[in-house]
């Protein structure tokens, strides 16, 4: 990981009220690379995102952006610095009250002072990149689960962000759109230069596609390296993730329930 | 000991409420400083008027006849015993303009608009759409509530003018044509009482006021619910309910300025 880092994650620890979430992160994520964040579902993935969008302050460390400490910002700044990133939520979020047309529009007419004409230009570019032209007069409500995060993803990259995060692109995808989504986001990262940080439980689809892997566990990270170093670990949690086995060192339940407490059964 | 708990219960009440205050209070100075995307883009409110007072329209009209028509019947009545019918236009008039337009439309307008608000700010951010926002550097004060709020604050004023006019036809219908008023002195009788600035524009005053009372409410509701199902429902009854109680409040108060009797 030489070239030059778009984004910094230092030492940063987090909690909600009491709850530790993360617990001393370090990450690095070059320019123009392709960087996934797994781990167990409620490990803090969208938590760490949050934080690069400036959405969450660390309780302690520092969240760097182009070179800027996000949580120090003021609104302007802040402001200025998101028009430059895209982030997919997981749940869509896409607004309820626009057509896929306006959806994807969005960004384009709140941020530039483009001609209608060339708006729609690149609306139905975007949304023939992921699969779906054809559906701009539609509502949100009338699409499935999986197009509507496919036209989320085409609105994430409406403006063509430096730094695009995705938070679950993968879920909820058949095995088809799986492949040409995950192709999409990796074109996407090439041809736009961009640098992409793709959160996913998907690990075979992943591997396929990005550059560096970091894994998280209980707020912090097991592991890192880059697909081949994965594949080709012979850590046990590592293992245990990638071929998604029951037994082995990461826990599967909430840290502090103990069903057999319910259950009334003594140890 | 009960004591005690129920003394720090009503404390803890009492210190939330102006918690909420407060917090109400900086919401709607944030939309005041962020009002002018709406200006500039009047579309927009334009858009929002569409869906708070257009779609009230139906319910105003239909109520405020009904009204009309109730005074009709019972200003006729009570009249007729000092043998003065012939001021049942300006019994009609009066009563729409000075307090039951302005109120009636408020509340209705609280249950039909305000409540709708509520629900659909408080589902955009439970969807995250809100978040979504402003993670695209647009400010969801800006571009999601201060366009409802300017609607809503000239929708309502031209909706009590509406529900007004439909209620002093109304009481013409039952008044004049079904119980036989003299047309003449219903309308000239009225025409002399009712002062343009002191009835009609208090009235008009009234309803300005009541629906910045009423939208605040329910955009504060929508924006502030917790982002759950439970949450979005539990707002909508408070906007009913509070907007309603504000309105009523907000009337004695504004009533006891004006109409000092005088
Ligand atoms: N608003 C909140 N208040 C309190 N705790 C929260 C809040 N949001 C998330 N958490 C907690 O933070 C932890 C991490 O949440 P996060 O959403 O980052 O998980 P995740 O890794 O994205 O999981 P998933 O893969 O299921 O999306 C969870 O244990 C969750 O309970
Ligand atoms: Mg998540």
């Amino acid at each position: 990981m030489s070239s030059e880092v778009l984004v910094e994650i230092r030492d940063v620890n987090f909690a909600y009220d009491s709850r530790p979430i993360l617990k001393g992160i370090n990450m690095a994520f070059p320019k123009g690379k392709l960087i996934a964040i797994m781990g167990l579902s409620g490990c803090g993935k969208t938590t760490i995102l949050r934080h690069i969008g400036g959405v969450l302050k660390p309780t302690k460390g520092c969240v760097k952006v182009d070179g800027q400490v996000i949580h120090d910002l003021d609104q302007d700044g802040l402001y200025k610095m998101r028009r430059k990133m895209g982030m997919l939520f997981q749940f869509g979020a896409l607004f309820t009250d626009m057509t896929v047309f306006d959806n994807v529009a969005f960004q384009m007419r709140e941020h530039t002072d483009l001609p209608e004409e060339i708006i729609r230009d690149l609306v139905m570019m975007k949304l023939h990149a992921v699969g779906l032209y054809g559906t701009q007069d539609l509502m949100p409500a009338e699409l499935s689960g999986g197009m509507a995060r496919r036209v989320a993803l085409a609105r994430t990259i409406a403006l063509d962000p430096m730094l695009i995060m995705y938070d679950e692109p993968f879920a909820g995808l058949d095995p088809i759109s799986l492949t040409v989504v995950g192709q999409l986001i990796r074109r996407l990262n090439d041809a736009l230069g961009a640098t992409s940080i793709v959160v996913t439980h998907d690990v075979q689809e992943s591997l396929k596609i990005v550059d560096y892997i970091y894994f998280v566990s209980d707020g912090a990270i097991i592991a890192e390296g880059t697909a081949d170093d994965i594949r080709a670990s012979g850590e046990a949690f590592v293992h245990q993730f990638v071929y998604g086995e029951m037994d082995g060192p990461i826990p599967f339940h909430y840290p502090d329930g103990d069903f057999s407490k319910d259950l009334g059964v003594r140890v | 000991m009960a004591v005690v708990r129920s003394l720090r219960g009503i404390g803890a009440r009492v210190i939330n409420a102006v918690w909420r205050i407060g917090f109400g209070s900086r919401f709607f100075l944030m939309t005041l400083v962020y009002s002018g995307t709406s200006f500039r883009r009047f579309r927009l409110i334009v858009r929002e008027m569409f869906s708070s007072g257009v779609m009230s329209l139906i319910i105003i009209l239909v109520a405020g006849m009904f009204v009309g028509m109730v005074l009709g019947l019972q200003g006729y009545e009570t009249l007729k015993r000092y043998g003065s019918e012939s001021a049942l236009g300006t019994l009609v008039a009066l009563s729409l303009v000075r307090e039951l337009g302005p109120v009636l439309a408020a509340l209705l307008f609280a249950s039909r608009a305000g409540s709708a608000m509520t629900a659909e700010i408080g589902l955009m951010k439970a969807t995250e759409q809100l978040s979504a926002m402003e993670m695209m550097a647009v400010n969801p004060i800006a571009r999601v509530v201060a366009p409802r709020f300017w609607a809503g604050v000239i929708s309502l004023p031209l909706l009590t003018a509406m529900f007004s006019s439909m209620g002093v036809f109304g009481g013409y219908v039952v008044g004049v044509v079904l119980i036989g008023v003299d047309e003449g002195s219903f309308w000239s009788q009225m025409q002399a009482a009712v002062d343009f600035q002191h009835d009609v524009m208090n009235g008009v005053i009234k309803s300005f006021v009541f629906g910045v009372a009423v939208t605040v409410i329910a955009l504060f509701e929508g924006y502030d619910a917790p982002p759950t199902a439970e949450g979005v429902s539990g707002a909508t009854t408070r906007t009913v309910v509070e907007s309603s109680l504000a309105i009523l409040i907000l009337d004695f108060i504004l009533t006891a300025f004006m109409f000092r009797g005088d």
